[in-house]
């Protein structure tokens, strides 16, 4: 997007002929009116400065009176000169043309804040702290920020949860990119190498509503990396090792920029672990290798530009061997076990049951600037997400995977924003969308989701309004329209006992003796909506207040499972029946931006009408024993809770930052907790920076998550053929709270002209805790790792 | 502007592209391969044959489980067990597959409620020397009533202590079978 600088306001001050006068200002972004920090203004021949402070303030003081020249200039900016009178009565506007471009969203701004939404809490992850992570997933790097934790399946399988909401709800966009890699279900991490990502930023709800308005939990935005309009050529490798898993990753990029606006980067990353460990046994199966490469490049001009994309991910994953079972008495053996029952000497080698998992996304980009009016953007993206499920199978079947699925997306979607305002600016834009999912059969396995094509369309339109420097407003609608189209198999005992015999006998197309294939098809129209304010008020406290509505309609496996979920070594089923969840929510955040002691509290209410979850209804008898069996079903829900983020500079070189995340959910009826809530959370850092001792910065951390003390019971009861015993398999009773301690430590230095290199070393767990987190679904099996220490080696070039 | 169409092109071209390559798979079904549906115990020895029978077409609905008479007090009986995936036709005949991957399975039996079965012992084994139990024998005791379950676990631990001896408490593994006959001695 093309930036504008514009540097208004500027008053004087006069008193009688005197070189006393003082000139003042502001320098804001032309198309909002934002704030931009650390301009440099001068005051040619008189070697007068001033920088403008984080308001984007500016002072010059003792002028005389007479003809100057100003000279302004920003990092990111080509310098400009204009001029100016003393006394000068009314104000200059000066427009500057930004260097630092990014060819995407148009809410994206030049300086350092990029608000996505401006009436949102938006927290963020900056580059720095990307890279310290390079060994680490998407879903791990999203939980430094407060609200956010992660649902996973061992540590590999990672899932962002947002506010206590997660999957289908929490909306990603990789590179402006809504990624479509089967995020429904709960076992599946996004496909997304989080080595590519130049910033990461989360909303807490649905008000973007521009990239969707089914983001019930909220939104993740992976971003690029910026690139700058100048000749340069520059790289970046990063080589980490970690002592558990005994493995690592190496990541490279290079970037070439041209002043003419073209540019390109081609970045790859590999990353390869053999078993990790928690402090008393090893995690057998659960070693990881992934690879993924990226290329990225496009022209930037003024008025116009354009942005190619293409990137790779695959990732095979082990998962812990102990966890596949077979029946309710493996499950009582395995959860009344204090240790995993299978437990090998480690290995690289990733066995049976794994996941291997391949993402293509390519992207066309083009976008005109429309003078005196803003910019037009279209953007057509095609993703190919593959995933491969391989179980412990006989006859020799290993090979061959239990899940096969084929999911092919095709998007379509154009932007125009209006920016000539700087008090209003306003965006809309139109999205097709095309999907089809195949589930190949040569797997031997009924598909766990049928074949479907579905369409979707939609349409949305955003406001912001700065009615002073104090107050903005913000509001949007989105409509979408979801055409879905399935073939899907059904077991007549099922069709019968789910009443669908009398609900749809229509649309049944054969009778395959014990199966019946059904044609399913749904229509779904969603409305969703924001609305908001900001007052900023005593110069750096800021009250955002937000309230979002989101519609979602329910995903493919809440409408189709019908059947056994190994690893949970239990039967679910969906319902054809379902309709879309409606979530209003609430969010207040009150902030201090500046000074020793800032902050944001961060309170919210999110209301879900018709909250789509799955709960046990009982159990039934196989031939390979009874399992349990859960049900989809919608129920009047709603989750509150606050999130606290505090930084304290103690000294200049010392910070103190802590976070508290609290979140509960109930079913409405009858205050049921809802399953599966984040526990209550506190993590607090002491810091210590040295710029002078090569930058050096020591992180002492300590993490203390609380025992959720609130859940459904999901207990069952079972005979046991074995003991001749009925037994009660306790699936619900969170493990206890834990207290862990990590260590970070950085430091630069300088090789040679402009290659540097920055050595980190991180140890989690320091004290090698064994503990068990409610939100790891092998939480039943194993303990979480042990201590790990990583070594990081970076060398930008 | 030209950009532009090109990439109404590229899209319509890529729309056609898929729509032509979705090709009409899913209209088959698919049986489940690994199923196991039926699992037949014939047992020999007493008076008569007698043969048990459990079988399950279809997880969703109730298992049958027919035994064909009752068992002579105070006789040794041999057992066999066959075990089928009835979805496919032919059936498809799955104790092959066990006896193939014999040292990753094995049976375990146990008795329950009272009935007086004793004395159970393998006949075949795997190529390790260790139990499998598509073979089996037992004797019976007095007239009773009760219980008798037939487990298969897939790849269980077969060194560990008291499993090649039929105990099941130690052998880990997954799952397969777990099915129990009401059994009368008289």
């Amino acid at each position: 997007m093309r930036l504008f600088l514009i540097v208004f306001f500027i008053s004087i001050q006069s008193y009688s002929q005197n070189c006393n006068q003082t000139l003042t200002g502001r320098v804001v972004d032309f198309h909002d009116g934002s704030p931009l920090s650390g301009a440099v203004l001068i005051v040619a021949g008189l070697e007068k400065f001033a920088q403008t402070d984080l308001n984007g303030y500016f002072r010059v003081e003792n002028l005389c009176e007479g003809n100057y020249t100003l000279q302004v200039s920003h990092p990111e900016c080509d310098t400009k000169a204009i001029q100016f009178t003393i006394p000068n009565e009314g104000s200059l506007s000066i427009r500057l043309e930004h260097h630092l471009e990014e060819l995407d969203q148009v809410t994206v701004k030049g300086s350092a804040a990029i608000d996505y939404v401006a009436t949102q809490r938006e927290n963020r992850i900056e580059k720095e702290d990307i890279e310290n992570l390079s060994y680490a997933s998407l879903g791990d790097a999203l939980k430094m920020l407060s609200g956010v934790s992660s649902l996973n399946t061992g540590s590999t399988v990672v899932k962002p949860v947002i506010q206590g909401l997660h999957s289908s709800r929490v909306l990603i966009m990789n590179n402006g990119v809504r990624m479509q890699d089967q995020e429904w279900g709960v076992e599946h991490a996004p496909n997304v190498d989080l080595n590519t990502a130049g910033s990461i930023s989360v909303i807490k709800g649905a008000s973007a509503l521009q990239y969707g308005g089914d983001a019930v939990g909220g939104i993740v935005l992976v971003e690029p990396q910026r690139i700058i309009r100048k000749d340069s050529l520059f790289g970046r490798t990063v080589l980490t090792g970690s002592t558990n898993g005994r493995g690592g990753t190496l990541t490279s990029s290079f970037t070439k920029t041209k002043e003419s606006g073209w540019y390109g980067t081609l970045q790859g990353t590999l990353k390869r672990f053999g078993d990790f460990e928690t402090p008393d046994y090893v995690l057998s199966n659960t070693g990881q290798f992934e690879k993924a490469a990226a290329l990225r490049f496009g022209l930037n001009k003024f008025t116009y530009g354009f942005e190619g994309y293409y990137s790779f991910f695959n990732s095979e994953t082990g998962i812990l061997r102990a966890s596949h079972l077979g029946n309710a008495q493996d499950l009582f053996s395995a959860i009344n076990s204090d240790k995993p029952l299978v437990i090998n000497d480690f290995t690289y080698s990733i066995e049976n049951p794994k996941q291997d998992v391949t993402h293509h996304l390519a992207k066309a980009k083009f976008f005109k600037r429309i003078s005196n009016f803003g910019k037009l953007e279209m953007q057509y993206d095609f993703q190919f997400n593959n995933r491969l499920e391989f179980d412990i199978r006989r006859g020799g079947r290993g090979d061959k995977p239990a899940v096969d699925l084929e999911l092919t997306t095709h998007t379509l979607s154009t932007d125009l924003s209006y920016d000539a305002n700087s008090k209003f600016k306003a965006n809309g834009g139109l999205l097709v969308r095309y999907q089809n999912n195949f589930a190949n059969p040569d797997t031997g396995v009924r598909r766990l989701i049928p074949d479907y094509d579905k369409y979707d369309l939609g349409i949305y339109a955003l406001g912001k309004y700065a009615l002073n420097d104090q107050w903005k407003l913000e509001g949007g609608l989105r409509f979408d329209y979801n055409h879905l189209d399935a073939k899907k198999f059904y077991r007549k005992s099922l069709w019968e006992s789910r009443g669908y015999a009398n609900d749809f006998p229509e649309i049944i197309i054969e009778d395959f003796g014990t199966q019946l294939l059904t044609n399913p098809v749904f229509d779904f129209y969603n409305i969703s909506g924001t609305v908001g304010f900001s007052y900023s008020f005593l110069d750096d406290y800021e009250l955002l207040t937000n309230y979002s509505l989101a519609t979602r309609a329910p995903n493919p496996s809440e409408l189709f499972s019908e059947g056994l979920h190994h690893s949970a070594a239990r039967i679910e089923i969906g319902d054809l029946r379902f309709n879309q969840e409606v979530a209003h929510k609430i969010s207040v955040a009150l902030s201090k931006t500046s000074g020793k002691f800032q902050f944001t509290f961060n309170p919210f209410l999110n209301s879900i009408n018709d909250f789509l979850l799955i709960g046990p209804t009982g159990v039934e008898q196989t031939i390979r024993g009874n399992f349990q069996v859960w049900e989809y079903k919608q129920t009047d829900s709603y989750l509150l809770g606050f999130d606290l983020d505090a930084k304290i500079n103690l000294t200049e070189q010392f910070d103190y930052i802590t976070k508290f995340s609290f979140v509960k959910g109930y079913e409405r009826k009858d205050n049921i907790p809802l399953i599966s809530m984040p526990p209550a959370n506190l993590s607090s850092v002491i810091e210590y920076k040295n710029q002078r001792l090569n930058n050096l910065k020591l992180q002492l951390e300590s993490n203390y998550v609380f025992r959720q003390n609130e859940f459904p019971d999901t207990n069952f009861e079972v005979f046991l053929p074995i003991t001749e015993t009925t037994e009660i398999l306790d699936l619900s009773t969170p493990p206890e709270a834990y207290h862990l301690i990590n260590l970070n430590a950085d430091a630069d230095f300088n090789l040679f002209g402009e290659t540097d290199l920055s050595l980190g070393l991180t140890v989690n767990n320091l004290f090698n805790t064994s503990y068990r987190d409610y939100l790891n679904r092998l939480r039943f099996f194993a303990d979480d790792l042990g201590r790990n220490i990583v070594l990081r080696l970076k060398i930008n070039y | 502007m030209k950009n532009l169409k090109f990439l109404a092109l590229f899209f319509t071209a890529t729309l056609v592209l898929v729509s032509c390559s979705s090709d009409d798979d899913g209209n088959e079904p698919i049986n489940e391969e690994e199923v196991i549906t039926t699992v037949r115990v014939a047992l020999t020895g007493g008076s008569s044959p007698i043969n048990l029978e459990w079988k399950q077409l279809d997880e969703s609905a109730a298992p049958t489980i027919t035994v064909s008479g009752t068992l002579d007090p105070n006789t040794t009986y041999t057992g066999v067990i066959t075990v089928l995936n009835e979805l496919e036709n032919p059936a498809d005949n799955i104790t092959e597959e066990i006896e193939e991957e014999a040292d990753e399975h094995q049976f375990f039996f146990l008795t329950g409620g009272g009935i007086t079965i004793s004395n159970l012992t393998y006949l075949d084994f795997d190529g390790d020397g260790n139990p499998l139990g598509l073979l089996f024998s037992f004797d019976t005791g007095e007239a009773s009533l009760g219980d008798f379950t037939i487990i298969l676990r897939h790849e269980p631990n077969k060194d560990a202590d008291g499993v090649s001896e039929g105990n099941i408490a130690n052998a880990g593994g997954d799952t397969d079978i777990e099915i129990t006959f009401p059994l009368e001695i008289q």
